[in-house]
Order: C-alpha cells, then sequence, then structure tokens
C-alpha cells in the first residue's frame, strides 16, 4: 500500500488533475482505491492543497517576487519557529523555510508590484523586532517552476514506425 | 544499364515494417503506437556529459574494441547487474549498437550453409542477418497461450547436425516475454549437449515489470565460454540514436568479431562512447524512473486493450503489447490498415515479426501517455465499429 501512495503522489505531482480513473489504469487498481487512498492522503494532512503553475508572461500580471534572506535573533522560548510564523501569516508571504547557512529564513514573497514589495520588507518585515538584517532578491524571468518548464523548445523527430 | 544486385541481398524481403511506415508518413494526425524507440530524450546528465566531452575536443577515433575506459565501465555495469565479470581488454567489444554486433558474432561463427536457431515473432533483423552472413535461419515458432517463452522440447527438434548457433531475445520485441531461471536451463542445458553458440540480445534486460529481475543465460553454469552477450544503450537510457552497443564473449570470439569491425567500421563513434559511459557509471535512477513511466503505461494499455475485448497478455519486459486481434474477424494486416485509415491510430501488424505473428498486432508503449490516451479512444470506436 505505501509504494502505491508513493506512486499516487508521484502522479498527482505531476499533473494533479489527472483522472482518477486513469491513474487507477496506469496502477492497476481501481478507481474507489485510488480516490479512498487520495481522501487518506488529504484527511491525514499529507495533502494540503492543489495550485496551479501559472506562467506569468502570457498572463500579463504586474506581480513582483522577491526572495529574501532573513537573520533572525532566535527567542529564548520559541526559537525560530515563532517568528517564522509571526512572518508567514503576512499574505504576501508564499513560502518561509528555515535554512542553514549565511542567513536563517528563507522567504518568497509575492506583491501587486514592486512599491508593494519595498513597502512590506520596509514597513512589516523589518520592524519585527527579532529581524536583524534581510537581503531582497527580486524575480527576473522564470525558467521553470515546481518542476514545470515555462519556456519550450522540445521537437519530436521521431520516425514514426521503427523496428 | 541495369545494375546486376548480388542474389542473396537480391532474395532478401524488405522489412515489413519499412512498407508500413511508408504509408503512415504518407498521412497527417497519426498517433503512432508503431515506435520502437524511447519517447524520452536522452537523460540531460548524460547530454550534458556528451556536450562536455565535445567542448574538450574528444572528437577522434578510438581504439577498435572501444575506449577502455568504457570498456571498464561495462565490465562494472555487467558484473553489478547480471553477476558475471567479463574482462575489459579482452572480452568486450564496443560496437554500433546491438545490430552491427549481432552481425559481426554471425559473420565472425558461421561458415556458409551452418544453420542459426531463433524463436520467432522476433525483431525483425535476426532472420535477415543470420542470411548475410552466410547462415540459415532456422525460426522456432513461439506461442501466445505459452506467453511467447521458448521450450527446449522446441529447440532440439529444430537443432540439425549443421546447427551452430541459438540467437535468443529475452525480454522480447516485439511480445513482451522474459524466461524463468528453471526454462533458460533447459535451453542451457540443449545447448551444451549439442554444442551451440548461444547468442542473447538482452537490449531490454533494464526493462523487467512488478519488481522481478532480469536473468541472463550467460550466468548459468557452462554458458559464459559459449555465450555472446549482447547489450546496448538504446533503450533503457533512451539512447538510440547514439548508437552504442557491446557485446561480450570469450576473448578469441571478441578477438574474430573485431576483425570484422576493424575493417568495416573502425570504431563506434567518440561522442556515443563517451556519453556510453556517463550514462552507465550513473544513470540507474533515470533508468528506473522511465521503468516506472512504462510500467504504468503497460498497465494502461493492457487494461484498455483487454476493455475492448481482445487479448492481451501483460508483457513481462520490453515496451510493447502484443494483443491478439482475431476475435474481430480480421487479419492482422487489415486490421493494421484499416485502423490507420479510419482511425487514424498505427500499430504494426504481427506477421512483420515473422512466423506466430499473425493475429496479433504490436503497440508500443514508449509513447506519452496522452497520445496513448487517444490511441486508446479510437481503437476503442474502431472495435466498436466492427462489432455493429
Amino acid at each position: 500500500m505505501m509504494l502505491a501512495m508513493d506512486a499516487i503522489i508521484d502522479l498527482l505531482q505531476q499533473n494533479a488533475l489527472m483522472p482518477r480513473s486513469d491513474m487507477a489504469r496506469l496502477l492497476n487498481m481501481s478507481t474507489e482505491e485510488v480516490e479512498a487512498a487520495i481522501a487518506k492522503l488529504e484527511a491525514d494532512d499529507v495533502i494540503l492543497g492543489y495550485k496551479p503553475v501559472i506562467n506569468r508572461e502570457k498572463w500579463g500580471s504586474e506581480k513582483v517576487t522577491a526572495v529574501i534572506e532573513v537573520k533572525i535573533t532566535p527567542e529564548r522560548d520559541g526559537g525560530f519557529d515563532r517568528v517564522a510564523s509571526r512572518i508567514a501569516k503576512f499574505e504576501e508571504v508564499q513560502g518561509c523555510y528555515l535554512m542553514s547557512g549565511g542567513y536563517d529564513l528563507l522567504i518568497i514573497v509575492e506583491a501587486a508590484n514592486l512599491r508593494a514589495a519595498a513597502a512590506f520588507v520596509a514597513e512589516r518585515l523589518s520592524t519585527i523586532d527579532a529581524v536583524q538584517a534581510t537581503a531582497t532578491h527580486f524575480r527576473l524571468k522564470t525558467y521553470k517552476e515546481n518542476g514545470t518548464f515555462h519556456h519550450f523548445d522540445v521537437s519530436s523527430e521521431r520516425l514514426s514506425v521503427t523496428p | 544499364m541495369s545494375i546486376a544486385i548480388a542474389e542473396h541481398i537480391k532474395g532478401i524481403p524488405r522489412s515489413g515494417i519499412r512498407d508500413f511506415f511508408e504509408i503512415v508518413q504518407s498521412m497527417n494526425d497519426v498517433i503512432s503506437l508503431g515506435i520502437g524507440e524511447p519517447d524520452f530524450a536522452t537523460p540531460w546528465h548524460i547530454r550534458e556529459a556528451a556536450i562536455y566531452a565535445l567542448e574538450r575536443g574528444r572528437t577522434g577515433y578510438t581504439s577498435n574494441l572501444g575506449l577502455p575506459r568504457l570498456r571498464r565501465s561495462i565490465s562494472d555495469y555487467i558484473q553489478k547487474h547480471f553477476g558475471i565479470r567479463y574482462e575489459p581488454l579482452s572480452e568486450i567489444l564496443v560496437s554500433v549498437g546491438v545490430s552491427e554486433a549481432i552481425d559481426l558474432a554471425l559473420r565472425a561463427l558461421l561458415n556458409r550453409g551452418d544453420e542459426v536457431i531463433y524463436h520467432e515473432p522476433c525483431y525483425v533483423s535476426y532472420a535477415p542477418s543470420i542470411v548475410m552472413a552466410g547462415g540459415v535461419p532456422r525460426a522456432v515458432t513461439t506461442r501466445a497461450d505459452e506467453g511467447f517463452i521458448l521450450h527446449a522440447e522446441d529447440l532440439e527438434k529444430a537443432i540439425t547436425p549443421r546447427t551452430r548457433v541459438l540467437m535468443l531475445n529475452f525480454p522480447t520485441n516485439p511480445t513482451g516475454a522474459a524466461m524463468d531461471p528453471e526454462e533458460l536451463e533447459k535451453i542451457a542445458a540443449v545447448c551444451v549437449k549439442h554444442n551451440l553458440v548461444v547468442l542473447t540480445d538482452e537490449i531490454y534486460c533494464e526493462l523487467t515489470y512488478e519488481g522481478r529481475p532480469h536473468h541472463s543465460i550467460a550466468t548459468i553454469p557452462g554458458m559464459r565460454e559459449r555465450t555472446v552477450l549482447l547489450h546496448g544503450l538504446s533503450k533503457a537510457f533512451a539512447m538510440t540514436g547514439w548508437r552504442i552497443g557491446f557485446a561480450c564473449a570469450p576473448s578469441e570470439l571478441i578477438e574474430a568479431m573485431m576483425k570484422i569491425h576493424q575493417y568495416s567500421i573502425l570504431c563506434a563513434p567518440i561522442m556515443g562512447q563517451d556519453a556510453a559511459i556517463e550514462a552507465l557509471d550513473r544513470g540507474e535512477q533515470s533508468v528506473s524512473g522511465m521503468r516506472r513511466e512504462y510500467e504504468m503505461r503497460r498497465n494502461f494499455i493492457v487494461s484498455s486493450l483487454r476493455d475492448m475485448g481482445l487479448e492481451c497478455p501483460s508483457p513481462r519486459g520490453a515496451f510493447y503489447v502484443f494483443p491478439k486481434i482475431t476475435s474481430t474477424g480480421l487479419s492482422s494486416r487489415d486490421f493494421s490498415l484499416r485502423l490507420l485509415h479510419e482511425k487514424k491510430v498505427a500499430v504494426v501488424p504481427g506477421p512483420a515479426f515473422g512466423s506466430g505473428g499473425e493475429g496479433h498486432v504490436r503497440c508500443s508503449f514508449a509513447t506519452a501517455l496522452d497520445q496513448i490516451k487517444i490511441a486508446m479512444v479510437r481503437m476503442a470506436e474502431f472495435c466498436r465499429e466492427l462489432k455493429a
């Protein structure tokens, strides 16, 4: 069953919208078994959600994304967790990770435009007591996101019948 | 003036696949399940290693036997996966695909009129290769209801005083058949008894499903000294266009094969050889990823074909299903032609792979899943309309 769960997660990561009946055929299971397995993964909070991968250039959105390195003074009781969750709760924060190395938190911020992103860093993030320093990097172009390429140059030149 | 073609070449028919290919080429929007090569591009780490080698200017000839470094990688790989050791310097030859290695081995072994036994349905090149090497092909037909495996009794019946070589291909193109060790041992015993050399084309050996291991006849006691183990990078590593295969065999046979290779080919291309080193040394994860994908597609295609009312055993290896289509009342050729013209799906008629193929078609699942899905919908319509 564990192997089937792994295989289902793999398929969902490739395409969360794949019809469950197709998954069933691929894995030699019944559709009901696949649905039950996914329901269990959701109930157990293994699967927390499903989201589309958006090509922003085509969408024409003005939204900007920044990756911010944050240095933190850990708290005596909460360590990094309490500050991290405080930061993560801001709507602009799409990702928040505790890191090893030269800084402590890596956060990914999405804002309506450059000014809004700057305001978030200057007025929200930097003013938190535990935050010692930040370094903000803006995303210029996306090549690959969540395993999906944004620019395709794949050509198939296979012969149509070969031995 | 008309050019006279050599008699023994004139007599060889063109591959049945070739004819079919030309019809498919003339049509648009065909979904092809007729392709005997992976739809994956070669894994990036392998391509990247080849690019690096080119950048360093590695563009020359190599040793006739192939780069020593590659032969060491082959030796290690075969030892790890087959449990049998070949000496890199004298028992391994790198060829231009397994096809060349088959030709070399046959030419090195056969005297005119010697007979070669092989099991059919099989890959299209075996019989012509035997003929071109001056041999006489003797096919043993394997049966669908027995999973297309070769039985020792059937083999023994086909042996004559002129029989010199047995050719094996498990997992089999086009049937996906695989042999259990007990069956292989019986075959091995017959080969020892009749002093046959075995050419075993194990190009699909990494692509076996449901976690079942591959067994090579070369590992059976008494067989290493009479076996040519043929393998290559094309299928499991998705490297068909690089044209790298290899033969592992006793040194006196490798030496003889090398002479032919040296004068006709010189060496396999160095770009492919450099890529092969990376593939064999570090490609295991890529291979297992592709195998997982093939296995899922196999499950999908088998269950879809069964839902159409076609008899379709689940292949144990390779990337082909070989369903029986006799329930439709059509011959393999009519089924394939009508499916192509009416639904624009290309499959290969079974008889292209020799006797025992009639009543079957070969569908490759080395095709992207979304294509397979559309093909299965169209095939299901076709089968429904035939019944109506």
